[in-house]
């Protein structure tokens, strides 16, 4: 079973978190932390899989992770999940939010921590995977963004947000906030 | 940021046309018909809104501050019930909770979101539900009833979110409410609604086992199913139920063949491009079914059989250029070793494996060290093949790796190859970073003392280890290696000339300091009288000896422990040395040490110079040799050096009374003198069970420790007193004893509560089995109010004793133990149901488990 989905980015800022048990904040800040300090110390050319933290479950549980440009992807799991496997599962998922997003980068998880957890909602669900079909978790979600859309009838907003998100002037602006190559080792 | 800049009246854009960029829809849509909220109070700011302006802070205070003021709108606009902003204040506080901020007074809402009517609010409510509720809160329940409306919704999608919130975090009694309607959708024939379903299923079982024959009529049709999603969510429900109950294990025994048809259509079936990642169809699948595969196929000839073909196919035909491949050449691997395989099928399972340890890809690396640690038990020869490529995994970068293959060095060493591994591992050991020290420590003792080829060399590896990796070893190592010592008579004075040495060069390894001062006190006159045959020997004083001792004994690197194990040893050599004065002199001084335990030991020592002056070379006298018992292999209950915690456990209930006599024999065989024993008792009736006890046991003295007047030996009563040989062999030695030959076993392990069950046959009774239960929490929080129950079927008779605690330590810092006896008569094969319950992190936790695999020796 999947016990947490983590987001975070190179500073160990999370972008997403998602546990499947039930922590107090604090401990979840912990475990974000800790899972980041575990991470982020590793080189890029070592193994995806570490031993989990202490924190999280113990030795029974395994972090799984990627790193694409600014951003960690860590699953953490227990023996009852294939390792490899959940490496591609994370392939998909970021390759689903690539889709969503029309070239993902940091910023679009930044602005819609709530669509991630929609699509994620379509692919793993109460810790166990749900849908691994791309186009079919794209095509649920996109039927419930249109539910949405014709609930507000017309919309106003969008068209500003849109604008807003791009020409933010931001002075922390990521240079290069691409996620950059997702195609598979 | 002052709210005051946000207002904005603006007029209705009713005519917008379509929006080609139109994808960034949220929740800020419902500004809309809001004319009268805007006129009352400004709109809160949006969620983009508030993530920018979170986004300027610069310093976290900054940030919290912010946070703060967000936090006080978004209450007072709950206060005032405002229906249209609801919806975007919880995606605010959802936000802030992920940064680490406290949300829970967004819990209500959340629950109001989900029952409003729009799917906006709904997909928030459950969304933030899902995130910010906690089963072990009452509020969660308010939420039932609209999740069973939302089930029975006319929409796909609220269903989906509702199915998908109760699979979340649905508690058991939700469960137990909503069950009947997640049947229902199991059986739709909307996939989108039934993969979900079936999850939610698992769950329920999770949560509520008893339910699981409800889902059973169900399954029938679940894998006739064409939709991936479908089949998928199915294996996993199947997996899930198989590996609850062996009864529904049996009942979907006869699913393989249908089983390996799908996975055979999946490695057939050309390119479908729904199902396609890296040009394998459906590798997720494929691999679930391969799991499902291989809890069938275990202990099962027939289903074992079926399968045979399928997974040779898949072995062979698996394209492995790509991790997704490789991900379901692993599983297959995984399946091969576990199921009654094939010999020739194993033999290729391993060779995958072989060929997985010399790819590039380190990940590939890793999995195949794992899947050899799990099959060196079976396939030990073939693994064997591999020893140089697993050894050169040693050198590797990385820390998951480098772990993997010490575990599976040490998996690999026999007797053949003891010497050349060893001198890899040890040389690891020098290297290796400071958190791989301890379990390679205590490896390189359990090989050493598996296969060591000659007693030098394994007195050698110990003291390599301690000089290297001192401060990292187990507690129990200390007396482990003293009785390894004292029973190589040959080796005496070799020992205690190198231990010495050490000594000289480093006093700072405090186990090596302990095991170096005990032999000094032990074989002083060797060491001095410099009659070694294996190396030059050395040329010391009595003096100087006393000086490196008595230096020990002022170090500030000595630990307590330390400076008993000294003084100890100085006094010991007051019958090997001529320099009695000197001893005298020091242990008068300790009789005022500040350190109670030591006070207490010197104040006793004096006596023994003064009063009992004759028996003193008796008491001193050499130890006798200890026979070897059992295994000084991990045992379950740690120990530490002086502390009296394991000694509690026992005394609290005494071993049962149809053996009392092979423990204290034992242990008066190895004190040789029985005389000593009443002067003692006299001498110093304090203290019954203090840590102190373990510095005059090294002595062998019985009966320090109080307690009753003894006996004559043979009838030493059960109370046997604590500490007796503590610091020399470890309690769990004893219990060894009588454990012989009964295999332990593990009768539960979930959600880090371990319970392990040792076997005794009472002698006397032979029907009588004793069984102690050992339970360890492996969480990081304590369980408290721990009650262990068990009932047995009426053909046996079953007494529970008290337990040793009812708390569990956290990290397996400790073991609670309890004691069972089973009458049976009859000799039947044994089964016991097992009650837990305890509180854990402030929930009540309360599971049920049978436990059917009970050694043969236990019972028969």
């Amino acid at each position: 079973m999947i016990k947490a989905i983590l987001i975070f980015n190179n500073h160990g800022k999370p972008r997403l978190s998602k546990f499947y048990e039930h922590y107090n904040e604090d401990t979840e800040q912990q475990i974000i932390r800790e899972t980041f300090h575990l991470v982020s110390k590793r080189d890029e050319n070592v193994c995806n899989f570490l031993e989990g933290g202490l924190l999280i479950g113990g030795l029974d549980y395994k972090l799984i992770y990627r790193h694409y440009a600014t951003l960690y992807f860590v699953f953490c799991v227990d023996s009852s999940e294939s390792e490899l496997g959940i490496l591609d599962l994370i392939q998909v998922f970021v390759e689903t939010l690539d889709k969503c997003f029309e070239n993902v980068c940091e910023l679009d998880l930044i602005f819609h921590v709530d669509k991630v957890h929609h699509i994620l909602a379509e692919m793993v669900m109460g810790g166990m995977v749900l849908e691994t079909n791309m186009n079919e978790i794209i095509t649920q979600v996109d039927a419930q963004n249109k539910m949405e859309k014709s609930e507000a009838g017309i919309a106003g907003a969008p068209a500003r947000a849109v604008s807003a998100v791009k020409n933010m002037n931001l002075p922390e602006m990521p240079k290069n906030i691409n996620i950059g190559d997702i195609s598979i080792k | 940021m002052a709210f005051s800049e946000h207002w904005h009246i603006r007029t209705f854009p009713f005519s917008l046309g379509p929006d080609p960029s139109f994808s960034v829809s949220c929740y800020h849509n419902e500004e809309v018909d809001m004319t009268k909220s805007q006129l009352r109070m400004p709109a809160p700011i949006r969620l983009r809104e508030l993530i920018r302006t979170i986004r300027t802070a610069r310093t976290q205070a900054e940030e919290r501050e912010m946070i703060q003021k967000e936090c006080a709108a978004i209450r007072s606009s709950f206060r005032e019930e405002d229906n249209t902003y609801r919806c975007r204040n919880v995606a605010k506080l959802l936000y802030m909770h992920m940064l680490g901020y406290p949300a829970h007074f967004g819990q209500l809402e959340c629950l109001k979101l989900i029952a409003s009517q729009k799917f906006t609010d709904k997909r928030i409510g459950y969304l933030g539900a899902m995130l910010l509720l906690d089963e072990r809160q009452d509020v969660h329940l308010l939420m039932t009833n609209c999740i069973k409306n939302d089930l029975n919704h006319s929409t796909q999608y609220v269903q989906g979110l509702a199915l998908c919130t109760l699979g979340c975090m649905g508690s058991s009694e939700m469960c137990r409410d909503l069950a009947g309607e997640v049947e229902k959708l199991l059986k739709t024939s909307n996939s989108y609604l039934r993969k979900k379903a079936a999850l939610c299923a698992v769950h329920v079982i999770r949560k509520v086992p008893e339910l699981m024959e409800m889902f059973l009529p169900a399954t029938k049709n679940l894998l006739s199913e064409k939709n991936h999603g479908v089949l998928h969510t199915s294996v996993v429900l199947l997996t899930e139920m198989c590996e609850r109950s062996p009864d529904m294990l049996t009942h979907f025994r006869k699913l393989v063949p249908q089983l390996v048809r799908i996975l055979k259509n999946l490695i057939m079936s050309g390119y479908s491009p729904e199902h396609d990642v890296s040009g394998i169809s459906d590798p997720f699948l494929q691999v679930r079914i391969l799991r499902l595969l291989r809890i069938l196929g275990k202990n099962d000839d027939d289903s074992s059989e079926a399968m045979n073909d399928i997974l040779a196919q898949v072995a062979t035909n698996t394209e492995t250029s790509k991790n997704v491949g490789n991900a379901i050449l692993y599983e297959t691997v995984l399946t091969i070793m576990d199921i009654k395989s094939e010999s020739g099928l194993r033999v290729l399972a391993i060779n995958i494996l072989g060929r997985f340890l010399l790819n590039n890809d380190k990940n590939i690396r890793y999995v195949a060290l794992t899947s050899l640690l799990k099959t060196v038990q079976t396939d030990h020869n073939a693994v064997q093949r591999h020893r140089s490529t697993i050894v050169d995994c040693l050198k590797d970068l990385d820390v998951s790796i480098k772990r993997r293959a010490m575990e599976l060095s040490f998996a690999l060493v026999n007797g053949n190859n003891i010497r050349g591994m060893m001198k890899e591992l040890l040389y690891f050991l020098d290297s290796c970073d400071p958190e791989f020290k301890a379990d390679c420590a205590s490896g390189v003792f359990l090989a050493a003392e598996k296969y060591a080829p000659s007693k030098r060399w394994h007195i050698d590896t110990i003291m390599r280890v301690l000089t290297t990796a001192g401060s990292y070893v187990r507690d129990d190592s200390v007396p482990n290696l003293i009785q390894l010592i004292t029973n190589s008579v040959e080796m005496h004075a070799y020992t205690v000339q190198r231990l010495y040495k050490a000594l000289l060069d480093d006093i700072s390894q405090q186990p090596l300091v302990q095991v170096a001062s005990w032999c000094i006190g032990e074989y002083g006159d060797l060491l001095v009288s410099g009659q070694c045959e294996e190396e030059e020997p050395i040329q010391v004083t009595e003096d100087e000896v006393l000086d490196v001792l008595e230096g020990l004994l002022v170090s500030n690197l000595s630990t307590p422990v330390t400076r008993g194990y000294s003084l100890t040893a100085i006094m010991k050599l007051s019958t090997r040395f001529s320099s009695v004065n000197r001893i005298k002199k020091v242990v008068s001084i300790y009789g005022s040490s500040i350190d109670v335990e030591l006070q207490q030991r010197a104040v006793e020592y004096n006596a023994l110079f003064k009063k009992y002056d004759h028996m003193r070379p008796a008491l001193l006298e050499r130890m006798p040799i200890m026979e070897k018992t059992a295994s000084n292999g991990p045992t379950e209950i740690v120990q530490t050096n002086g502390e009296t915690e394991p000694s509690t456990v026992e005394a609290k209930h005494p071993p049962p009374v149809t053996q009392p006599t092979n423990q204290a024999n034992d242990l008066l065989d190895l004190l040789g003198g029985n005389d000593v024993v009443p002067v003692i008792q006299t001498t110093i009736p304090t203290k019954p069970a203090s840590a102190g006890g373990e510095l005059l046991d090294l002595l062998g003295d019985l009966s320090l420790s109080g307690g009753p007047a003894p006996a004559p030996p043979p009838s030493v009563p059960t109370s046997q007193p604590p500490f007796l040989l503590d610091g020399l062999t470890s309690q769990p030695l004893f219990n060894d004893i009588a454990a012989a030959g009964i295999p332990s076993m593990i009768a539960y392990n979930k959600n880090g509560l371990k319970i392990d069950f040792t076997f005794e046959r009472a002698n006397p009774n032979p029907n009588i089995a004793v069984i102690t239960i050992h339970a360890t929490n492996s969480t990081e929080a304590e369980m408290t109010d721990f009650v262990f129950q068990a009932a047995v079927p009426k053909t046996f008779q079953l007494q529970l004793l008290s337990p040793s605690s009812n708390v569990v330590p956290a990290l397996n810092q400790g073991t609670v133990t309890q004691v069972i006896r089973v009458l049976n008569p009859q000799k039947q094969q044994l089964r016991m149901r097992i009650k837990l319950t305890y509180t854990h992190k402030g929930s009540a936790v309360q599971d049920l488990a049978e436990v059917n695999n009970f050694p043969p020796q236990s019972w028969q």
